[in-house]
C-alpha cells in the first residue's frame, strides 16, 4: 500500500513513516497543506493520512480541494480536535475516516488497510455474497453457512459477520466494530465487543476444527483460514 | 457598627481626598439635590407671604388715607378752606396722627406735618408712594403713600400715612427669609454629609472586604448589617455570588488535584512496568509482554484524557448546535443490545423497555454513551445476581413534557450523602476503589444531561441504585424523518 502522510509535526509524521515501512508499505510525508495538496494531486497514494491543522492550507480545506479536482483517494482524518461534531465536519468535507489523536498505531494501521481495501474493491462493492475458506455469507438471503451447514445468526451478528467478511484477512479493530455495526463512536469501557465477537465465534467454530475469527493481540480481530491461504 | 466598619476608610487616604470622595457620593450629590428644591419651595411660600402681607397692609393704609379725605372733604364743604385749615392744623398735632400738607400753588407750606415733600409730588394729583421729611432738617428720612388734591384758589392738600410700619415688617419677613434659607442650606448639607458619610463608610468597608478577598481571603464575607436597605441586598448578592465563586475554585482545585493525583497512580505503574521490564526481561516475549502492558496502561490514560476534554467541553456549553431531533427509543435499544450480551456474559439479565416516539434535541452519539455508561456502572458496581428479575434495567418513556431515561440496578447503591459527590470528576466510593475506572462516568453522564437541559437524579431503588433522567421532549416533526443512524464513515447496509 502507497501513502501519503500529511501531518505538520515532523517527528510525528518521521515516526508514520516508518512505522508504516515496518509494516510494509510504502510511505510519503508532507508538512503543510500546499506540499500535500501537490503531492496528492500527483496521484500514486492509495490512502491520504491529513492533519486537520495545517499550515498554509487546514486539512479540511485541502480535502474539499482535492475533491472538487476530481482526486478521489480515500482520506483519513487525524484530529487533535474531538469535539463531537468534529468528525461529521470532517467526512461532510470530503474525508472517509475520522481518527481523534491521540490514537494507537495499531487502529490507525488497521483503519488505513481497510480505507486502501475499499478503494480496490470499489468495483465489486456490492458483491451479494461473502466467501472466507468454508465459510459463506449470503446477503441477500441473509444465510450463513460453514462447509454447508447453515448456522442460525441474530441480526446484530449477522452484520458484525458480515463487517469482518467484508474485510477479511484484515485487522479490523473494537472501535472499527463498534462504528460500522452499533454506528457509535465513542469508547466502551468494557470488553463489549470482545462479548459480542466470542459469541459468534463460538457459533461459526462449534463443531469445526479450527477457528476463523482470530485475536490480534493489542489490535482487534481478524477473520482468515488459518492455513494463510486468504489474504 | 464595629469599629473595623467604622474605621473603614481606605488605609494611606488623606483626609482631602476624603472629603472629595464624600462630595463625589451619590447620597450627598441626592441630599445637594434635595436640598435645592426644598430652598427653592421655602423661596416661593415666603415670598409669597410677603407679597401678601404688603398688599394687605397697603390697602390698609389707602383705606385709612380714604377715611382721612372723606373726613377733611365733608370739613371743607361746610366750612371752607378756612376750616380744612384749622381741622388739619388740629389733626396734625394729635398722636400717631397721619400726614397732612397744605400748600399754596407755589408750593409754599401753609399748615400740616410733612415738612418736605418732592415738587412733582405736590404738582400731580392722585395717589403715589413717595418719600418725606417731617420737618425741612430731615428732608427725605421718611417713606409714605400720599393722595394730592387741587383745591379751588390753587391750594394744594395732601393727605397721606407714613408706610414705616410696613416697612419694617417688610424687613422682618427679609430676616426671616434669609434666616430660615441660610438653616436649610446649613441643615442640608450637614445631613448630606451625614447620609453620604454612613453610605461611605459601609460601601469603603465592602471595598475593604472584598480587597482583602481579591487579595487571597476567600472565606471572606461583606457585612449585612441587617436592616434591608439597598446595600444591604447587595452586600447578600455579592456574598452569594462569592459563594458559588468560592464553590467553583474549590470544585477546580480538587478536579485538579485529582486529576494530579489519579493520574500519578497509573502514570507510576506504567513506569514501573517499563523499568522492571528493563531489569527483569530475559526473553523477547517476556519484554514484549511488558511493552504490551505498558501500552495498555498508556491506552487507559489517553481514554481518561478524551473523557476529561470531553467533560470539560460539554460543560462549556458550546456543543449546542450538535442536538438535533433525535428519537432515542432506537438509541435506547440500541445501547440496550450493544450491553445485553455483556450482562449475559456475567449472568446477569439486562431488560430494556422503551416507549415508542421518544423525540427529544439530542446528540444520538451522546446519549448512547451516556446510556453506556450508566449500564457499564450498573454491571460493574450495581449488579448482583437477583432472584427471578432483571439485574438491571434500561427504560425510557415520556411523562408529562419530559421524556425519561432511567438505570436501575440491585447492587448496593449510593449513600444518600454522597449521591451529590458522585457526580464530580474523579470521585470513588470506597468500594469502588478496588475495580477498574476512574471515576469519570457519571460525571461524563452529568454534563451529557445537563448540555441536553436535561436533569439527572439518583435514586434509592430499595435495594440499589436508580439513575434517572429528564430531558424535554420535543414535538415530532411532521416530516417524521428522525435519524436513528445517521450515515457514518463506512456505510454497512443493514439486513432488511
Amino acid at each position: 500500500m502507497r501513502l501519503l502522510i500529511i501531518e505538520d509535526d515532523r517527528e510525528a509524521a518521521a515516526y508514520l513513516v516508518k512505522a508504516f515501512r515496518e509494516t510494509g508499505h510504502v510511505a510519503d510525508s508532507a508538512h503543510d497543506g500546499l506540499d500535500g495538496y501537490a503531492l496528492a494531486q500527483e496521484g500514486g497514494y492509495e490512502v491520504l493520512i491529513v492533519d486537520r491543522m495545517l499550515p498554509k492550507l487546514d486539512g479540511l480545506s485541502l480535502i474539499r480541494s482535492l475533491r472538487e479536482q476530481k482526486v478521489a483517494t480515500p482520506v483519513l482524518i487525524l484530529s487533535a480536535l474531538g469535539q463531537v461534531d468534529d468528525r461529521v465536519k470532517g467526512l461532510r468535507a470530503g474525508g472517509d475516516d475520522y481518527l481523534p489523536k491521540p490514537y494507537a498505531f495499531s487502529e490507525l494501521l488497521a483503519r488505513t488497510e481497510a480505507l486502501a481495501r475499499r478503494q480496490v474493491g470499489q468495483g465489486t462493492a456490492e458483491e451479494t455474497r461473502y466467501r472466507v475458506g468454508d465459510l459463506e455469507l449470503d446477503r441477500l438471503s441473509h444465510r450463513v453457512t460453514r462447509a454447508g451447514r447453515e448456522i442460525p445468526l441474530q441480526p446484530r451478528e449477522f452484520r458484525l459477520l458480515e463487517y469482518l467478511m467484508r474485510h477479511a484477512g484484515q485487522v479490523v479493530t473494537r472501535t472499527m466494530l463498534l462504528e460500522h455495526v452499533w454506528d457509535y463512536h465513542f469508547d466502551p469501557q468494557t470488553n463489549v465487543i470482545d462479548v459480542h465477537v466470542s459469541r459468534l465465534r463460538g457459533k461459526l467454530d462449534k463443531g469445526f476444527p479450527t477457528a476463523i475469527i482470530h485475536t490480534v493481540r493489542g489490535a482487534g480481530y481478524v477473520l482468515r483460514v488459518d492455513e494463510g491461504a486468504a489474504g | 457598627m464595629s469599629a473595623s466598619a467604622a474605621d473603614a476608610s481606605v488605609p494611606g487616604e488623606t483626609g482631602a481626598a476624603r472629603i472629595q470622595k464624600l462630595f463625589r457620593t451619590t447620597a450627598f450629590k441626592l441630599s445637594l439635590a434635595y436640598l435645592a428644591i426644598f430652598a427653592l419651595c421655602a423661596f416661593l411660600a415666603l415670598g409669597y407671604v410677603a407679597w401678601n402681607a404688603r398688599a394687605v397692609l397697603d390697602d390698609q393704609i389707602v383705606s385709612t388715607i380714604d377715611a382721612e379725605i372723606n373726613g377733611l372733604s365733608e370739613q371743607y364743604n361746610t366750612g371752607g378752606l378756612r376750616r380744612l385749615i384749622t381741622v388739619v392744623e388740629r389733626r396734625s398735632r394729635e398722636p400717631g396722627a397721619s400726614l397732612y400738607l397744605v400748600t399754596t400753588a407755589g408750593g409754599d407750606h401753609v399748615v400740616g406735618n410733612v415738612g418736605y415733600v418732592p415738587a412733582a409730588v405736590l404738582a400731580t394729583p392722585g395717589q403715589s408712594e413717595t418719600r418725606y421729611g417731617r420737618n425741612d432738617s430731615d428732608a427725605e428720612a421718611h417713606r409714605a403713600i400720599v393722595r394730592v388734591f387741587t383745591l379751588p384758589g390753587g391750594f394744594r392738600l395732601l393727605v397721606g400715612r407714613d408706610t414705616e410700619e410696613r416697612d419694617r415688617l417688610r424687613a422682618v419677613i427679609g430676616r426671616a427669609f434669609v434666616t430660615a434659607l441660610a438653616a436649610v442650606v446649613i441643615l442640608g448639607v450637614i445631613g448630606g454629609w451625614l447620609a453620604a458619610s454612613r453610605v461611605l463608610r459601609r460601601v469603603d468597608a465592602m471595598t475593604q472586604t472584598t480587597r482583602a478577598i481579591m487579595a487571597g481571603d476567600l472565606d471572606g464575607r461583606l457585612h449585612v448589617a441587617g436592616n434591608g436597605d439597598e446595600l444591604d441586598r447587595l452586600a447578600s448578592s455579592l456574598n452569594l455570588m462569592l459563594e458559588r465563586i468560592g464553590e467553583l475554585m474549590r470544585g477546580m482545585r480538587e478536579v485538579s488535584d485529582n486529576i494530579a493525583h489519579d493520574l500519578k497512580t497509573p502514570l507510576t505503574r506504567l513506569r514501573n512496568r517499563a523499568d522492571e521490564a528493563l531489569r527483569r526481561a530475559s526473553s523477547p516475549d517476556e519484554l514484549r509482554a511488558a511493552l504490551e502492558a505498558v501500552i495498555d496502561e498508556g491506552d487507559g490514560l489517553i481514554r481518561v484524557f478524551n473523557a476529561l476534554l470531553m467533560i470539560a467541553r460539554l460543560e462549556a456549553g458550546g456543543a449546542r448546535d450538535i442536538l438535533l431531533p433525535l428519537d432515542i427509543a432506537p438509541t435506547v435499544r440500541g445501547v440496550g443490545d450493544l450491553y445485553e450480551a455483556v450482562a449475559e456474559d456475567r449472568g446477569l439479565v439486562l431488560d430494556v423497555r422503551a416507549e415508542d416516539g421518544l423525540i427529544i434535541a439530542g446528540n444520538r452519539e451522546l446519549i448512547g454513551q451516556a446510556l453506556a455508561n450508566l449500564i457499564d456502572n450498573a454491571l460493574k458496581y450495581g449488579a448482583t445476581s437477583h432472584a427471578g428479575g432483571a439485574s438491571v434495567t434500561l427504560e425510557a418513556w415520556r411523562m408529562g413534557d419530559s421524556i425519561r431515561l432511567a438505570v436501575s440496578d440491585h447492587g448496593p447503591g449510593i449513600p444518600e450523602a454522597e449521591r451529590g459527590r458522585v457526580l464530580d470528576r474523579f470521585v470513588r466510593l470506597e468500594d469502588a476503589r478496588s475495580r477498574p475506572g476512574f471515576g469519570l462516568g457519571l460525571s461524563l453522564v452529568n454534563a451529557v444531561v445537563r448540555l441536553h437541559q436535561g436533569t439527572l437524579r439518583l435514586a434509592d431503588n430499595a435495594p440499589g441504585l436508580r439513575v434517572e433522567i429528564a430531558v424535554p421532549a420535543q414535538a415530532a416533526p411532521e416530516t417524521g424523518d428522525i435519524p436513528d443512524a445517521p450515515p457514518s464513515a463506512g456505510p454497512v447496509p443493514a439486513p432488511s
